[in-house]
């Protein structure tokens, strides 16, 4: 195998939460407590879990958005995690982020050319007339006309908006995407089309990406391995297709469950779980799943599990899963 | 089959804006039935939530007016009762329950004042008896500790518990008829399933209609006895969910079926599209509003708009080539 482009070890973002008069740091929301993934290059990892688990934070946490309170991130074998602004400048180009939202991520005062061509200044890459043939290349490659150039985001429709933040974040020619929930406030009609897109630009670059998002469906499509967050950790990752069908982890399964199927033949019993996700700053002892958990056992309340390597190539962290790990 | 509760029967709403007057509901007509949850499906900016709220006479005004058509709800043509008799149906009769559970609800008072509200409103009992009633729902939709929860405020509650007060106070006061407007869309799926398995109960329990907003194909499959297919203001298609999801006709319907990921697709294979983009609502082509996306259109389809035809007793379609393709 070789090396990957990612390397995510014990990864933590602790943010704190500032109380009473004085505003002294009582607290900290663990949005990530002790993460740890690979991505091989040309690869697609897809990162699943609820709102609150702390899935945006990581990916922010890796394109150095945030300093990370503890540990460590290799891109290409260097360490990025500790990395001063003037340092992170170059591993920029390679590392690009898509957002959920592209009216908020696009500068609604600037033309669709200046956006385009900001990535180029910053980086003092070329000349003003090379820049311009490189914009209208970008808008070509993701679908638009060349004359959007001089229009402004508000004058296009959600799915174009989209296409011209993947046009912004390809712009450098990067090795790693970080895609935050890029098709989630898309029409379905639409979001095919940018997925379709996703997957043509991957091949065509053999980009890497890791890709944010809260749809299983989604996710299971675009990814070649997947892992499950819950409450700032990873609770199972393994291959998309193995683990949507033989998911481990009590809560993979009951998310898995709680899809709605587009077939109304489909009468399988749902399996619901009650409850909410727990707040990060207080989570639960133990494991944090158990007070929702519906197999949960005294160990659970007591010890925190383990991501540990099973047979089928799938890491689970359960105490209550009987299949021998792997060695 | 089911007595019908709510006709629509040919409704047309229009909204004047800034660059002229655009029909956000054109000429659509579903029914309703007794017990039965009918399903419109569409994407943003077809009018399914135009439709709900011209049902509710809660246009925006002065700008939204229904300007044709009528709603029939038990006899009464809602769309020309005045005001007053139209607050007694509200919340009494038919019940609306909103995407956004936080803009829905009002912060500056307690989930108590709201739901009592309501019951007060429309019943003649006391407050003591409204305050037992509403600690009754809460309990129902599966708060805890609701007696509690009458004193807190809507910001002190998670997303999926607004959602479930939302619903208790919709609910109050056991209505014929619930429309739910996205009511899951903003909810995280393991929540989303407690809130549609919850308004399923209460949907048998009190034997009331329910009409579910959605843009989300496998809740409609899931919760839906017959579904409206709406397009650019239009009916595109309706009829039973069977019909929908086993024999869908119109090229739009198939699109849609086929554009979504499933789970059990193989990974990285291209998706099905629906090219282009749904017309604006000011400058809608003379013909069929899927013309321009329609993978089988033909040179009537850009002359006049097709009709409703019928498939089935059943199902209906608004296409000239439905039996071409």
């Amino acid at each position: 195998m070789s090396r990957p482009i990612l390397e995510v070890e014990d990864l933590k973002m602790h943010f704190p939460v500032k109380d009473g008069i004085f505003l002294r740091t009582s607290k900290f929301n663990k949005a990530v407590d002790g993460v740890s993934l690979k991505i091989q290059p040309g690869e697609t990892l897809g990162l699943v879990g609820e709102s609150g688990c702390g899935k945006s934070t990581l990916g922010r946490c890796i394109s150095r958005l945030y300093n990370p309170t503890s540990g460590s991130i290799r891109f290409d074998g260097q360490e990025i995690s500790k990395l001063g602004s003037k340092k992170l400048k170059p591993i920029r180009q390679d590392i690009q982020m898509i957002f959920q939202d592209p009216m908020e991520s696009l500068n609604a005062r600037h033309t669709v050319g200046d956006i385009l061509e900001e990535p180029f200044v910053v980086q003092k890459i070329g000349d003003s007339a090379y820049r311009k043939q490189r914009v209208r290349a970008l808008l070509d490659i993701v679908g638009l006309p060349a004359r959007s150039t001089t229009r402004y985001p508000f004058e296009f429709s959600g799915g174009q908006r989209q296409r011209i933040g993947i046009a912004r974040s390809i712009a450098l020619n990067p090795r790693l995407i970080i895609c935050d929930e890029p098709v989630s406030a898309l029409d379905v009609s639409i979001q095919s089309q940018i997925l379709n897109l996703l997957i043509e630009l991957q091949q065509e670059f053999s980009l890497s990406y890791l890709f944010i998002a809260h749809d299983l469906a989604v996710v299971k499509h675009i990814s070649d391995r997947m892992a499950i967050m819950y409450l700032g950790k990873i609770v199972e990752s393994g291959v998309s297709d193995e683990i949507y069908r033989h998911a481990q982890h009590p809560y993979t399964q009951s998310l898995i469950s709680a899809i709605p199927i587009p077939d109304p033949h489909n009468k399988s019993d749902r399996q619901i779980i009650t409850g909410d996700v727990p707040s990060p700053i207080d989570p639960p002892s133990g494991c944090a799943f158990h007070p929702r958990c519906p197999k949960a056992q005294d160990i659970c309340k007591n010890q925190a599990p383990l991501l540990i390597d099973r047979v089928n190539t799938t890491s689970t962290a359960c105490h209550l899963i009987l299949e021998p790990p792997s060695i | 089959m089911n007595h019908a509760l709510l006709e629509v029967d040919h409704l047309v709403t229009e909204f004047d804006t800034d660059e002229g007057r655009v029909r956000a509901v054109d000429d659509i007509s579903f029914v309703a039935r007794e017990g039965e949850t009918l399903g419109i499906v569409g994407e943003s900016g077809c009018g399914k939530s135009v439709t709900a709220l011209s049902i509710m006479r809660l246009l925006p005004q002065p700008m939204g007016q229904v300007v044709g058509g009528q709603v029939l709800f038990n006899g009464n043509n809602l769309a020309q009762c005045s005001l007053q008799e139209m607050e007694k149906i509200r919340g009494a009769e038919i019940s609306m329950v909103f995407q956004e559970p936080m803009t829905a609800l009002n912060p500056v008072h307690t989930i108590g004042k709201q739901l009592t509200e309501v019951l007060l409103l429309h019943k003649s009992i006391s407050v003591q008896q409204a305050i037992k009633e509403s600690v009754a729902m809460l309990d129902r939709v599966g708060i805890p500790s609701p007696d509690i929860r009458m004193t807190e405020y809507p910001h002190q509650l998670s997303g999926g518990m607004r959602q479930r007060v939302v619903i208790a106070i919709a609910l109050a006061c056991k209505p014929s008829l619930l429309i739910a407007d996205e009511p899951t869309t903003a909810l995280d799926v393991t929540i989303q399933a407690q809130i549609l398995e919850l308004i399923k109960e209460l949907q048998t329990e009190m034997g009331m209609s329910v009409i579910l907003i959605t843009h989300d194909l496998g809740v409609i499959a899931e919760v839906c006895q017959q579904v409206v297919v709406m397009y650019a203001g239009k009916v595109a298609e309706k009829g039973s969910v069977f019909d929908l999801f086993d024999n869908p006709q119109h090229p739009y319907t198939r699109g849609l079926l086929e554009s979504i990921p499933r789970l059990d697709s193989i990974p990285k294979s291209k998706l099905n599209t629906i090219e282009g983009m749904v017309p604006g609502l000011l400058d809608l082509p003379a013909g069929c509003r899927f013309a321009n996306r329609c993978p089988i259109v033909d040179e009537q389809c850009k002359i006049s708009p097709p009709l409703i035809d019928h498939v089935s007793e059943s199902h209906q379609v608004s296409c000239f080539r439905w039996q071409k393709s």
